[in-house]
């Protein structure tokens, strides 16, 4: 059996909305280098609609896949719609990932959610802080 | 298209070794404890082998006891080591920090039963020195198990003088010995070894095979008990056609080494340069005293695993230290012992050539790491960080 479902491979090998958008209305980095992986978000947001969304990471297969799907998710949709993506639901549109490959999944959700929390910041829009991971590294693997 | 660059991992059988196997599946496929003719030309064709085996390594038949493979040979020789040592109160081992798993759990659950661990630095290159054995040796040392060559960076350690200083001072040596046999030269004899540790599937023998030489009068502990195959000292019924693979495959290693040596060494080195012309990439391991087949470099700002489905995109099989790819959460102890940092060793690859490589797959393999490198770097926003000078590179 392969590591990595085919639609894990597809989006690793050719992932969707990668790169950078200049001038970003949110931009989320989460993850650390130390623990393999670091995902970041670049969010063009108008009217409460993710534009764009474009994305770079530095991991394995499965962190730039679960990268590709999650922006694929997000992509034209509104800010609340956004703000509940989860990783399983990430992982889910991915065929599944294998269990120790989970955290990429968990990655993703949190660098969406760091960008939309960037917006609400850089345009003084207030909101509930209980919504956004706290933690700006990685947890799982305690560095 | 594929490129096999993975021979520290394990080889490809050669002929030579299959074809000494199977008269020993379907035609003296005899018990050799049993008493009838075909039991007894099994008999004769082990005893054969361990002779051959013994000559090679360069010490007695009755010192060579077949297992099931380099791991179970090193947990035998150091867990009767310890048990030797204990009985005269000495509850000291010394290793290296980058010895093979199959070492260090041996080691850590020694531990657990009061034993005392010295692991050894090995610095930058990746060498241990006999100055620091010999520093290490208390009265209480039961062992010094040194590697004979590192399994990921390829270096290849003093044993000869490591075991000097053993020998000087009266403490056992075992080298696990599992990616030099049948790569460099080995006298168990010139070389001071007590113990050592070999596996068949390296040098294109069968798997699930593995020698332990022990030198006569060291009294072994059993790990697997029952029958009283090997002397009493490892029971189960051996695994002829395995072990005629091996001795076959052994052999043909050692009689072709100074070629192979020569040849492999030369596409090493090629390899070697090509990929250092890549920017912020580094040799990991020593140049100089390094095992002709290996080259293992980290790339700054890529992650191991996603560089190595990419090259298996492209045919090349190759391994890596990073997290990913080992089931833990950390890198390559071996690329921490060396001093890379983290984030560097999780950007590691190793490549592990043979004598079937050619010059045009090599050419193959360090383009297809160019190409692979720089499209991993082009989406890594580790490596936008350094390129825009908001992060300091650590490989210059």
């Amino acid at each position: 059996m392969a590591l990595y479902s085919e639609k894990v491979m597809d989006h690793f090998r050719n992932p969707r909305n990668v790169g950078v958008i200049e001038n970003a209305d949110g931009v989320g980095e989460v993850g650390n280098a130390k623990c393999g992986d670091i995902m970041k978000i670049y969010l063009k947001i108008e009217n409460d609609i993710i534009e764009d969304v474009k994305f770079e990471t530095f991991g394995c297969g499965s962190a730039i896949a679960s990268s590709s799907m999650a922006t694929e998710l997000i992509k034209g949709k509104s800010i609340n719609d956004a703000l509940t993506l989860t990783n399983k639901a990430v992982a889910e549109a991915l065929d599944g990932l294998p269990p120790v490959k989970m955290h990429c999944s968990v990655l993703a959700e949190e660098a969406i959610r760091m960008a939309l929390k960037d917006y609400y910041d850089k345009n003084g829009i207030a909101y509930d802080c209980s919504i956004f991971p706290d933690c700006d590294s990685c947890d799982h693997c305690g560095h | 298209m594929r490129i096999y660059a993975d021979n520290a991992a394990t080889t490809k059988m050669s002929r030579t070794a299959i074809e000494a196997m199977l008269p020993y599946m379907d035609k003296i496929y005899a018990n050799p404890s049993s008493l009838h003719t075909l039991g007894q030309e099994a008999k004769e064709a082990l005893e054969n082998a361990r002779e051959r085996v013994a000559k090679i390594l360069g010490c007695e038949p009755r010192e060579i006891i077949f297992t099931s493979g380099g791991s179970e040979a090193d947990n035998q020789a150091i867990v009767s080591a310890a048990r030797i040592g204990a009985k005269k109160g000495k509850k000291h081992i010394i290793s290296t920090v980058f010895e093979h798993h199959a070492v260090l759990h041996t080691l850590d659950k020694l531990k657990k039963e009061g034993f005392e661990i010295t692991l050894l630095d090995v610095g930058e290159k990746g060498l241990v020195t006999p100055q620091q054995v010999e520093e290490a040796i208390r009265e209480d040392t039961a062992l010094v198990t040194v590697m004979f060559a590192n399994n990921e960076i390829g270096t290849i350690q003093p044993i000869k003088e490591i075991g000097a200083v053993c020998r000087n001072k009266g403490v056992l040596f075992h080298t696990d010995a599992v990616q030099a046999a049948g790569h460099l030269h080995i006298d168990v004899k010139e070389q001071n070894i007590d113990m050592l540790s070999l596996s068949g599937h390296k040098f294109h023998g069968p798997k699930g095979v593995g020698v332990l030489y022990a030198r006569k009068g060291i009294a072994l502990t059993n790990i697997i008990e029952g029958g009283a195959q090997e002397k009493g000292r490892r029971a189960g019924t051996e695994n002829i056609p395995a072990i005629m693979g091996m001795t076959a495959a052994l052999e043909e290693a050692v009689k072709n080494m100074d070629d192979t040596t020569e040849r492999v060494a030369a596409l090493r080195n090629k390899l070697i340069d090509g990929l250092s012309a890549i920017p912020h990439s580094i040799l990991n391991g020593d140049s100089e005293n390094r095992l002709p087949n290996n080259v293992n470099f980290c790339f700054e700002g890529i992650e191991g695993e996603s560089l190595l489905l990419l090259l298996d995109d492209k045919g090349v099989c190759a391994s890596s230290g990073s997290a990913c790819t080992s089931g833990s959460l950390d890198p390559s102890h071996v690329l921490l012992a060396i001093g890379r940092p983290h984030e560097i060793a999780h950007g590691s690859l190793r490549l592990s050539i043979s004598e079937e490589n050619t010059e045009e797959e090599i050419d193959y393999i360090i383009n297809a790491v160019v190409q692979v490198v720089f499209y991993l770097r082009s989406i890594s926003p580790v490596w936008r960080d350094l390129t825009e000078g908001r992060q300091q590179f650590v490989i210059k």
